[in-house]
This record gives C-alpha cells, sequence and structure tokens, in this order.
C-alpha cells in the first residue's frame, strides 16, 4: 500500500470513529429523550411514586435533588474558594504545597461509592446525622471539594498579574486584592466551573445512597417549618433524590410502569444536566463579553 | 494623616492579612483532615475482617462468595476480576475512539471538532452516571441478549457502557496533549514530506503518547470506581464468568448491592469493608501510575 | 543634592543564583525626575521593583542591601510593605487599570485607605485626574468601564490612580513604550508637570526620553551602575567610555 493509500485510509477510519461519538451521543440523548419525554407531564412532575402502583411520579425526588443541591453548593463553594484561593495566593512552593495538591488529586479519584461509605461511617454513624439530607449535602462536598478548589485556582490563575500588582502597588493588603481585584475578573471562569459541578452534583447517586438515603417520609408540601419531619425544607430528613430513584426503580422497581418512570425521570435528569451545561455556557459567554465589550 | 490614624490604620490592614491567611488556610486543612481522616476510617473499617475476624489473606482472594454457607467464605477473587476485566476493556473500547476524537479535533477537522464535537464530548461527561446504567439496560443488554448467547447482562454490558462514560476524559486528556505540542515539530516532518498519516504515526502519537496514556488510566481510574452504572448492567451472580455475556460482579457492585442488607459489625459487612479498602487501594496505585506518567510527558 | 527623598545603600537583587543587581548605591531627590537607563537585561527595572518592594512576589528573588525613606530602611523584613506601597506610586509599561469604572479605579486606593466620605472622595477622583490631564476628557463618564478609554488615556489613569493615595514617589516602568507617539508625548508632558510635587523614577528605553524628562540620570549595565550625573552631563560628555557607547548607539 502506498503511503498515500494508507494516508487516506488512516483519515477515514478516525472521522469515521469519530463520527461514530456523534451518533453515538445523538443515540443516547435521542433515546432518552423520546422514551422519557412522552412520560414527563405536570402530573409526573410533582406527584409522589407509587410503590406497586401505577401512576407514580416523582415530584419529591425532584423537590429533594434539587434542595440537596442548594445545600451542596452552600457548603462547598466557600470551603471550595477559600482552599482554592490558599493553593493559588498563599501556598509557597514546596514540599507541604506539593503534598497538599497530590492530596486533593487523590481525592478528585476517590470513587464516589467510597465517599459514600466513608459519608455513612462518619457522617450518618459517628456523627449521629442519620439518613438525611445534610449527611447526603457534607458527602457530596467532600467529593466535590477537589473539583471546586480546581476551578477556582484555574479562574485566580487566569487573572492577569499585572491586575494584582496595580493593586498591591497602591497599598491595598492582599486579601482585599484577592476579594476586590482578583476574584471579580476570575469571576466567569469561577462560575461556569461552579454551574457545571453543580450539574455533576444533581446527577449524583453512588454517594448518596447510604448518606442521604433511599426514601423519603411522606412529605407535606403545605407545611414549612423548617424543624418538622414532615416538611419538605427539614434537611434532617432522608430523602431520595432523582438518580437514586432512577437506581432504585431500574433495581427494584416494583410499579408496573418502572421501565417508563425510569425513562421520564432519566429524560429529566438529562434536560437538567442539558440546562446546567446551556446556562454555564450562557453565563460564561455574557460574563466575558461584560468584561471585555467596552475594549 | 496623623500619627495615631495611622497607628489605627496598621491595625486594621493587618488584622485583614491575617483574616485571609487564617479562613484559607483553615479551608485547606480541612480538606487535609477530611482525606486523611476517609483514608483512616475506610482503613481501620476495611482491616478489621482480618483483625476482629481472623479473616485470611488467603480466603479473601478464594474463588467462592458464600457469606451464607456454612462455614461462611468470602472468596472476592470473581469481583476483583469483574472490576478489572470490565475497567481494561473499557479502556481497550474507549482509547480508540477517544484518541481518534482528538486526532479529529486538533489534526483533521479543527473547527468542524471544536464546534460540533467538542460540544458532544463535553456532554457526555455531563450525563451522570444512573442515566448510562439506565440505558445500558435497556439498549445495550438486550442487543447483546440478541446477538450473543447468554442474558446479555456481563461484562461486555459493563465495558461497552463504561467505555462511553470515560470517553471524555480520554478525549479531552489526548486533545490538551495533541494541542499543546509545538508547531515545528510537524511542520519538520511535513517539509519531508511524510503524508498526514505518517505524520501522526511516526511523530506526533509517540512525542504525545506518555500524555496519551495518562487519558487512558484517569478512564481506567474512573471506570474501576464507578458502582452504579455497572451494577445495573452486570448481572450480578458472585462468580468468575465463563464469558463476557455472563452474568458476574465487580467489587463496586457488590459494595453497593449488599452493604445496606448487611448488618454494620458482622463480619460479612466487614468484608465489605475490606472491599471497599482494595478498591481505594488501587485509586493510590493509578494516581501514582497518572503521576510516574504525567512525569514522563513533561520529559 | 538637596532633599534627598530615597536612596539604596549596596542594593542586590538576586534570582535563585543569579545575581540580577549589583550592589547599587543611588540617591534620589525629592522633586526630580531620574531616569534609568541601560541596555535589556541590565536590571534596572529590577532595581526600580525592588524599591516598593514589588519583587518580593517573585518566588525565589532575595533583595540585600539597604532602602532609606527618611530615617526608616525599608529593605527589612518587618517592613508594612502595604504602608509602603501607599508611599511610593507605580506605573507599568502596559496600562493595566482595574476592570471597573473610571471613578471606582481611582476611588478603590483611598477608601481602602480609610477615606469614606462621598464628597471627600469625589474631590480626590477630581483633583487626581486634572493632575493627570484627564479630567476634561473623562468629567462626563466617570461611571463608564476605564476599558473603554483609548491605551494614551488609560496609561494617564493609571498614573492618576497612583497619585491619589498620595505617594511621595512614583515609580515608573517604561511607561510610554506600548503608546503611540502622540500618547506617549502627553505622558512625557505629563511627567514634566508631575515632578513640581514627585520624585519620579523613570525607567526607559528611549533615550530621547531620557534626555527629555530627566534631571538626572543613571545609567546600568550587566546589574551594575556604571554612571549616575545630572542627565546633562551623561549624554553631552559622560566620563566613562561604556556610557558614551550606549547612548552613542554603538550596542543596546
Amino acid at each position: 500500500m502506498s503511503a498515500k493509500t494508507k494516508d487516506k485510509l488512516a483519515t477515514a477510519v478516525i472521522v469515521t470513529l469519530a463520527g461514530i461519538i456523534v451518533l453515538v451521543m445523538a443515540g443516547l440523548l435521542g433515546f432518552i429523550l423520546v422514551r422519557g419525554l412522552g412520560h414527563v407531564s405536570f402530573h409526573f412532575l410533582t406527584s409522589a411514586p407509587q410503590t406497586i402502583k401505577e401512576g407514580g411520579g416523582i415530584g419529591p425526588q425532584l423537590f429533594n435533588s434539587l434542595f440537596l443541591l442548594v445545600l451542596t453548593m452552600i457548603i462547598t463553594v466557600p470551603l471550595g474558594l477559600g482552599a482554592g484561593i490558599y493553593m493559588s495566593e498563599y501556598a509557597k512552593p514546596g514540599k507541604i504545597t506539593d503534598t497538599i495538591r497530590l492530596i486533593v488529586e487523590v481525592l478528585s479519584s476517590f470513587p464516589s461509592i467510597v465517599v459514600g461509605l466513608f459519608g455513612l461511617l462518619v457522617i450518618v454513624n459517628t456523627f449521629g446525622l442519620g439518613f438525611s439530607l445534610f449527611s447526603g449535602a457534607l458527602a457530596l462536598t467532600v467529593f466535590n471539594l477537589p473539583l471546586m478548589v480546581r476551578i477556582t485556582e484555574q479562574g485566580l490563575s487566569g487573572v492577569p498579574a499585572a491586575q494584582k500588582e496595580a493593586s498591591l502597588a497602591l497599598g491595598i493588603s492582599k486579601w482585599k486584592t484577592i476579594k476586590s481585584i482578583m476574584l471579580p475578573i476570575s469571576m466567569p471562569v469561577i462560575l461556569t466551573g461552579t454551574i457545571l459541578a453543580a450539574g455533576r452534583v444533581f446527577g449524583e447517586a453512588a454517594a448518596l445512597l447510604f448518606t442521604a438515603g433511599m426514601s423519603s417520609p411522606r412529605l407535606d408540601f403545605t407545611n414549612w417549618n423548617p424543624l418538622s419531619p414532615t416538611s419538605p425544607l427539614n434537611p434532617f430528613r432522608p430523602a431520595e433524590t432523582l438518580a437514586v430513584h432512577i437506581w432504585k426503580i431500574n433495581s427494584e422497581g416494583l410499579a408496573p410502569d418502572a421501565p417508563q418512570i425510569a425513562a421520564g425521570a432519566s429524560a429529566v435528569l438529562i434536560l437538567m444536566v442539558l440546562i446546567f451545561n446551556l446556562l454555564a455556557r450562557w453565563v460564561g459567554r455574557l460574563m466575558m463579553k461584560k468584561f471585555t465589550a467596552a475594549k | 494623616m496623623t500619627q495615631s490614624g495611622r497607628k489605627q490604620k496598621v491595625k486594621q490592614h493587618v488584622i485583614e492579612e491575617w483574616t485571609g491567611k487564617i479562613v484559607t488556610s483553615f479551608c485547606i486543612v480541612l480538606l487535609v483532615v477530611i482525606i486523611f481522616s476517609m483514608v483512616y476510617f475506610v482503613a481501620t473499617k476495611g482491616l478489621s475482617a482480618f483483625f476482629k475476624d481472623g479473616l485470611k489473606l488467603s480466603e479473601i482472594f478464594g474463588t467462592t462468595w458464600k457469606p451464607d454457607g456454612e462455614p461462611p467464605l468470602f472468596g472476592a477473587l470473581p469481583f476483583i476480576i469483574g472490576s478489572f476485566s470490565t475497567s481494561l476493556l473499557a479502556a481497550v473500547i474507549a482509547a480508540p475512539l477517544g484518541i481518534s476524537a482528538a486526532l479529529f479535533m486538533v489534526e483533521i477537522m479543527p473547527n468542524i471538532g471544536r464546534k460540533y464535537l467538542q460540544p458532544v464530548i463535553e456532554l457526555l461527561a455531563g450525563i451522570p452516571s444512573v442515566v448510562y446504567g439506565f440505558v445500558g439496560l435497556s439498549v445495550i443488554v438486550p442487543l447483546y441478549r440478541d446477538i450473543f448467547p447468554g442474558q446479555g447482562l456481563g461484562i461486555a454490558a459493563g465495558a461497552t457502557v463504561l467505555s462511553i462514560m470515560i470517553l471524555p476524559t480520554i478525549t479531552s486528556i489526548a486533545t490538551d496533549a495533541l494541542a499543546s505540542l509545538p508547531a515545528g515539530l510537524k511542520e519538520g516532518s511535513y517539509a519531508l514530506g511524510a503524508t498526514r498519516w505518517q505524520t501522526l504515526s511516526r511523530t506526533v502519537i509517540p512525542t504525545t503518547l506518555p500524555a496519551l496514556m495518562t487519558g487512558i488510566v484517569l478512564g481506567m481510574a474512573r471506570a474501576f470506581g464507578e458502582a452504579l452504572a455497572v451494577q445495573m448492567v452486570i448481572g450480578n451472580a458472585p462468580h468468575i464468568p465463563h464469558s463476557l455475556f455472563e452474568s458476574t460482579s465487580t467489587l463496586t457492585s457488590v459494595i453497593t448491592l449488599s452493604m445496606g442488607n448487611t448488618v454494620m459489625g458482622s463480619m460479612q459487612n466487614n468484608v465489605l469493608w475490606t472491599l471497599a479498602f482494595i478498591l481505594m487501594m488501587m485509586t493510590f496505585v493509578f494516581v501514582f501510575v497518572v503521576r510516574w506518567l504525567e512525569r514522563r510527558a513533561q520529559r | 543634592m538637596q532633599n534627598i527623598e530615597l536612596s539604596t545603600k549596596d542594593l542586590s537583587v538576586f534570582y535563585g543564583e543569579k545575581q540580577a543587581v549589583k550592589h547599587i548605591s543611588l540617591d534620589f531627590a525629592a522633586k526630580q525626575v531620574t531616569a534609568l537607563i541601560g541596555p535589556s537585561g541590565c536590571g534596572k527595572s529590577t532595581f526600580l521593583r525592588s524599591l516598593n518592594r514589588m519583587n518580593d512576589l517573585i518566588e525565589g528573588s532575595r533583595i540585600t542591601g539597604e532602602i532609606w525613606i527618611g530615617d526608616e530602611n525599608i529593605n527589612d523584613p518587618k517592613t508594612d510593605v502595604v504602608l509602603l506601597r501607599q508611599r511610593i506610586g507605580m506605573v507599568w509599561q502596559r496600562p493595566n487599570p482595574f476592570h471597573k469604572s473610571i471613578y471606582e479605579n481611582i476611588a478603590f486606593g483611598p477608601r481602602y485607605h480609610g477615606i469614606r466620605d462621598r464628597k471627600k472622595l469625589d474631590q480626590i477622583v477630581e483633583e487626581s485626574l486634572i493632575k493627570a490631564a484627564l479630567w476634561e476628557e473623562t468629567k462626563d463618564r466617570l461611571n463608564q468601564s476605564a476599558l473603554s478609554l483609548s491605551g494614551g488615556q488609560q496609561q494617564s489613569l493609571c498614573i492618576a490612580r497612583s497619585i491619589a493615595v498620595s505617594p511621595s514617589i512614583i515609580l515608573m516602568d517604561e511607561p510610554s513604550s506600548a503608546l503611540d507617539p502622540v500618547s506617549s508625548a502627553k505622558i512625557e508632558e505629563l511627567i514634566a508637570e508631575l515632578k513640581q510635587e514627585f520624585c519620579i523614577i523613570i525607567v526607559t528605553h528611549n533615550m530621547q526620553q531620557a534626555a527629555r524628562v530627566s534631571d538626572r540620570t543613571a545609567f546600568f549595565l550587566m546589574g551594575e551602575l556604571v554612571e549616575y550625573d545630572d542627565t546633562n552631563m551623561i549624554f553631552t560628555n559622560p566620563s566613562d567610555q561604556r556610557t558614551d557607547d550606549y547612548i552613542s548607539g554603538r550596542f543596546g
């Protein structure tokens, strides 16, 4: 075979494989949406699931997922920002910093099921928080922190040195410089990354099986007292999220329409992830524009 | 500014600097404490089967898992084999796809690649694992059941699902490696009259090989630790399969299924923690292999 | 020389093992412009950056020797660099306004240093912009982004920003080299105005500029100070052969 033919052949193979990926993606999305969207209705999104009867919904699960997401982000974002700022601005190069970096890397590659088990052992049992939204949020924080640290570091390292120097040269303290000059400039990167991280949290299930639990108590959506056990706002109640629900009905669902419910719930989950993705892009672009438009 | 005014000022900004240092150090210390306590708790719990229940190391590498038997047998080799074979096979499927996608985006059609392929890969990365499991269960398993003998569940189905899940990892690292290649390297090869494929296969791929391997190992690590998607399509039979299309289990799948059904502190439960401990140790191995490859890539 | 504002004694700067600045002793007078000239890599910018301890930001850098402002040696680990930098303004090669409004760019420093009164801040913003010859162009658009200004205007804004915290010394690192000739000339005019009030130390590649704006000139070569004299003397009758070679364009 001549070099030219080989070249053409190799190019064809590469293009074909790339095409297959796009097809797989299209097939995947198409399958979930076609299978699932038909089942999605207002009733499906708002009503409670049925164990053995048809017609169950995913209302509480959807609410739990969103609530858990908010709880998790409230804990993760400040901690991740703080740790990221430390790594990017305060850590001095050397053995200790290298070790911390290695540790963060290790944490980011821990399987989420291991994080969940750690949560079960320490948060649920030792701290006595039980299967609860709060335990789940803490486990997800552990799971999400390394990503948040990396996002923050990435954002801060993108700030031009001239901006930082200009502020310091005015006799502004380092902390104030970070808060008032550097963080606003790195905001597009940090915000985009955070939204994507939120998407990851929304779809996570393995870390939640043994922390937030696999069941929801009967929720009374008219009870807004966060301390009452039947209130949806109570962070110390067990809560099955949408992703966990999909897993559960697939492995032990008894309702006759379990496959449809799984498809519908998957479609909702995918749509949420899509929304997070598009939102991240849109926010990133919008903020970028805001900063550079005047140039 | 008066002298006393200046003194006041000293205090204020010094306090501010300390606030910053303390707040951020606190965050990082917390992170470090979390990781160390994680390793500590999982390790002590994972080793208690050996120390408290008298499990022998040879027992855990036995081939029969019968926790309810008389006497109970805790041979975890089927799970270990299941984990390794699914993640290896997933990497074997995903590596050519991922590297091709990267080559396509960097070398062949950057415009189309960045516009269409990039978002597709990013989306794949964002899809939750339970959704992959669900699709695997409703599409891939029936497909394999129709084509091959057996129920369709098993290593092949698990590896297929995992390969799509780890594709983004492999692709994005390969893309970065290819894009950061100095332009002179390729131009030198083209200047000698080499075709694109000759340039890619003789210059570009060998130079970026350590980085490409990094991506593949990271992908494998992710596949190894993935729990729910695999659990849904692997079949969960606790023995070593005779074919790729026969039901089996992985470390993660058996933990997922049994952890909730066993009593904390019982021997079976402790052995499950031992499996979690093995999973964690494998994470360390993967991280160190990745570090080693990264050092090679920098050279 | 009357009224010394800042002086260095035996100042050396190291980057790791490499010594970038070697044993420089220099006096800078108040209300004068001193130019630091020399070929690229001669250490003049490093020297400049060590005067407000900006080199502290570079990992592995080390400064030895003394830097005196009044009766205080500021090259001391105990020196509060935040307070120090308030007394020494700095302007860079490329304009680097904050990504904020024109008003905020200037008010940011004084507000941090304790001036909260809106009227007083307004006054500082106006005065600083007037001194930087930018008031007429910007008084109606103070709330617009500083990035909407032209390159020359941005540099003037950076000068205004640094004088807003009322320093006594301003360091300028090739302040007009990234600008077009017209803007560059404007910055030079501005420097001539500002020296009535400040001690200005300017690093420049452009020898005509040094000759035009400065009162004193120091010639650096390979980290060493070759010659320091009145600008007139340096450019008409240098005492060192190497200075002569450099200003007549035989190298560099």
